[in-house]
């Protein structure tokens, strides 16, 4: 392989890692404020799932470098524009419902994506694939479940998953966005072709929310941006909070 | 340390080693020791996780390390692999019979479920009664490897190893 796609599989992988660890550290920010204690649980092991994911691409993306950085450098040491997680999985929790939502649209679309990323030509990627699909669809059919009971629930839950939708549609376009890296990595039979996933994905969404009673919302402005590094403001308050000790105590060992 | 190493001879050391988490069942029965390598005085052993954010991997990792120099071994490394996906096949019978003893349902035969939203949680036997008449409580557990059910007929709640 040469320079320049090495670079490219780098990025690759750090893609993949920045979605998984910033879902996850969201998700981590429920621990002790679940509303019952099982959720409470579900929603910390989801996050422990993601955050081994991302370890694992992140030390993938440190073995390509060959530079001595490791895991870590790679989750702390970078700053928001540099990281390239889904918009989507940098929103804010807000409440339960809207938690749950962000889980399932991402949940639906990691399904799809490992699904296809198993067949990837870099058996190190088809392998965590194959793992995190798992995963994924575990977390895909809590979430899914979830989104039928509030939406099909009560007047208020069900008007709160629709006050979620209307935060979190407009991250949803992001998901299948791409840019030359992918098509070149996609023409090394490496990457996934986002757009395959569009339709599978939406069926999934319309099943769910069809039993849900949520409509899908129709012509909405969607903002992207992830693959250039561009995010919403709420990123660089999660990586402040994220990375506050390896910052300040440079070095630091557990 | 003048014995001859064998694989099998470091296969039983690990065979002694319990799983953190679940100490009736060793990491080789989970299935998490994939392979022992030798070379000269050299020990490799490949281990590969359950679950990508297992918890316990540094305390297996650990426990590896610190089984074989009780053995006067000393150049050991433990490597992560994973390019074969850890599954509860792995699990052997005898392990799992250990399970049920111990209170927790062990996991069905062959893992994913393939119906993946209306996928209806397989039928799980209360490990303490055998009832089959059980209900799941709550799809995460005390670990991320199980799920959380309670029996109808002895109302005992009980951890089920989730197929995966």
């Amino acid at each position: 392989m040469n320079a320049s796609q090495n670079n490219q599989l780098i990025t690759y992988c750090l893609r993949l890692g920045d979605s998984s660890l910033v879902l996850g550290q969201r998700l981590g920010e429920w621990c002790g404020h679940g509303p019952i204690l099982e959720e409470d649980i579900a929603l910390t092991n989801i996050s422990l799932d993601l955050i081994g994911q991302a370890r694992a691409f992140y030390t993938y993306a440190a073995q390509i470098e060959n530079k001595g950085r490791s895991e870590d450098d790679f989750a702390f040491l970078r700053d928001e524009r540099t990281y390239f997680n889904l918009l989507l999985t940098e929103q804010p929790n807000g409440d339960f419902g809207q938690t749950i939502l962000r889980q399932f649209l991402v949940s639906a679309f990691f399904v799809q994506f490992y699904s296809q990323l198993k067949n990837s030509k870099d058996s190190t990627l088809a392998s965590l694939a194959d793992k995190s699909l798992k995963e994924v669809t575990y977390h895909l059919r809590h979430s899914s479940e979830w989104v039928l009971r509030l939406g099909d629930g009560t007047e208020e839950s069900h008007q709160r998953l629709v006050q979620a939708l209307d935060e979190l549609w407009n991250f949803t376009g992001d998901l299948f966005d791409m840019d030359e890296l992918d098509a070149a990595l996609i023409q090394a039979g490496i990457a996934v072709d986002l757009n395959s996933l569009r339709h599978p994905w939406m069926k999934t969404v319309k099943e769910v929310f069809q039993g849900a009673k949520l409509q899908v919302p129709e012509n909405t402005y969607m903002i992207q941006g992830s693959r250039k590094g561009k995010h919403t403001e709420h990123l660089g308050h999660l990586l402040t909070e994220m990375q506050a000790l390896p910052r300040a105590f440079p070095g630091a060992q557990w | 340390m003048s014995k001859i190493l064998t694989k099998e001879f470091i296969f039983q050391l690990l065979a002694e080693i319990p799983d953190p988490e679940i100490p009736v069942i060793s990491i080789v029965d989970l299935g998490i020791v994939r392979n022992v390598e030798l070379e000269n005085q050299k020990v490799r052993v490949n281990i590969t996780p359950t679950y990508s954010g297992c918890p316990a991997m540094m305390a297996i990792q650990n426990d590896i390390v610190s089984r074989l120099k009780q053995e006067g071994i000393d150049d050991i490394e433990v490597r992560l692999v994973v390019d074969e996906v850890w599954t509860t096949d792995w699990i052997n019978d005898a392990a799992k019979e250990r399970l049920r003893e111990y209170g927790i349902a062990p996991p069905e035969k062959t893992s994913t479920n393939k119906s993946l939203l209306t996928g209806k949680p397989k039928m799980v036997n209360c490990p303490r009664c055998g009832s089959p008449r059980t209900s799941l409580i709550s799809q995460f557990g005390s670990t991320a490897c199980k799920a959380l059910y309670r029996c109808d007929d002895c109302r005992e709640p009980f951890d089920y190893f989730k197929c995966h």
